[in-house]
């Protein structure tokens, strides 16, 4: 190859484009692993919490809509689908599919954040909302401190995930109009395939997320 | 270069699993199954990870680099909820004056 003429799928560092395919994914896999210590932290903080006050966190995790929960699991592993499969696209060169399944990614990622919001402003109108109004019905006045914490919890990791889940709405709409442009093809579509990676682990995330917070005491409460 | 480009009809596969994995969990967390509760709920979801890791971010057709990249970060995160359980798990084991 002419090492004079640089293109987006070989810049004039790398040796060939196969070594600099490989070192985007190794930096986009090296940034996950430093997001799954991040989110592990607060697993690690729940795990905890959740042991030393057993009965609050019950409590306050049966109050949660397990319909909504689900579905809206399936909506983020139905985006996950169509995410893999703007990639093949994309390997294989068809800017139409492509684009038509970046934009389903974006609107089930819309689906999903919409639904979340509606879960939260139901929190407000349930007085769910850690602060001076908090009040879990059920509860012992003992448990309220402990059953805030719970929900603490719950609105620090469902806030962040949403938060990545916004990015990642960003980042497709940058691959959308990338792709619209057709800078894509089967020589060089590494941003989405990175981008896929980056909205894969947010799903992970949320696969975690929804039985920790929504499932664990639904057995308790026949 | 050459990538290896999978067929719709795995990914299908894989993205059906996933749902039905959902729908499991979702059930089998409305039967009391006592501590394995947790152990069902956890399981699943580490399939699901897997499935999800393995098929959809091609960590089967990665390099050697990539996969010890993943496996050293699972490695740390390990370290971080086993060692920070064992320790707050253990308190109160021995008698330390003063405690």
């Amino acid at each position: 190859m002419d090492s004079h003429t640089l293109t987006p799928e070989l810049q004039e560092q790398f040796e060939t484009a196969a070594q600099q395919k490989e070192v985007s994914t190794l930096g986009m896999w090296i940034f996950l692993v430093t997001e799954i210590m991040f989110f592990g932290g607060l697993f690690l903080a729940y795990t905890i919490y959740r042991k030393e006050f057993a009965g609050a966190f019950e409590l306050a995790s049966n109050t949660l809509n397990v319909t909504i929960g689900a579905v809206n699991t399936a909506v983020l592993i139905c985006s996950s689908f169509t995410m893999v499969l703007a990639v093949r696209s994309a390997q294989i060169g068809s800017r139409k599919a492509l684009i038509v399944f970046l934009i389903l990614t974006i609107l089930l990622g819309g689906v999903f954040l919409g639904v979340k919001a509606y879960e939260w402003d139901q929190k407000f109108e349930e007085h769910h909302v850690p602060g001076p109004t908090f009040h879990l019905e059920k509860a012992t006045a003992d448990d309220q401190g402990p059953a805030q914490l719970f929900f603490s919890l719950y609105f620090t990791m469902t806030g962040l995930h949403a938060l990545h889940m916004a990015i990642g709405e960003g980042l497709m709409l940058f691959l959308l109009w990338h792709a619209y442009k057709g800078k894509y093809t089967p020589a060089y579509y590494t941003p989405v395939d990175i981008g896929g990676l980056y909205w894969h682990f947010v799903d992970i995330i949320w696969i975690y997320l929804f039985p920790l917070l929504y499932l664990i005491a639904r057995h308790k409460q026949h | 270069m050459h990538e290896h480009v999978e067929s719709i009809k795995i990914y299908t596969l894989v993205f059906l699993s996933l749902l039905i994995l959902t729908a499991a969990t979702t059930l089998v967390s409305e039967i009391d199954l006592g501590p394995l509760n947790v152990v069902a709920a956890l399981f699943i979801a580490v399939v699901k990870m897997l499935l999800v890791a393995l098929f959809f971010m091609h960590l089967r057709h990665s390099t050697i680099l990539t996969k010890v990249v993943v496996g050293g970060g699972m490695l740390w995160l390990g370290i971080l909820l086993v060692l920070s359980l064992a320790d707050f798990n253990t308190r109160g084991w021995l008698p330390v004056p003063g405690k």
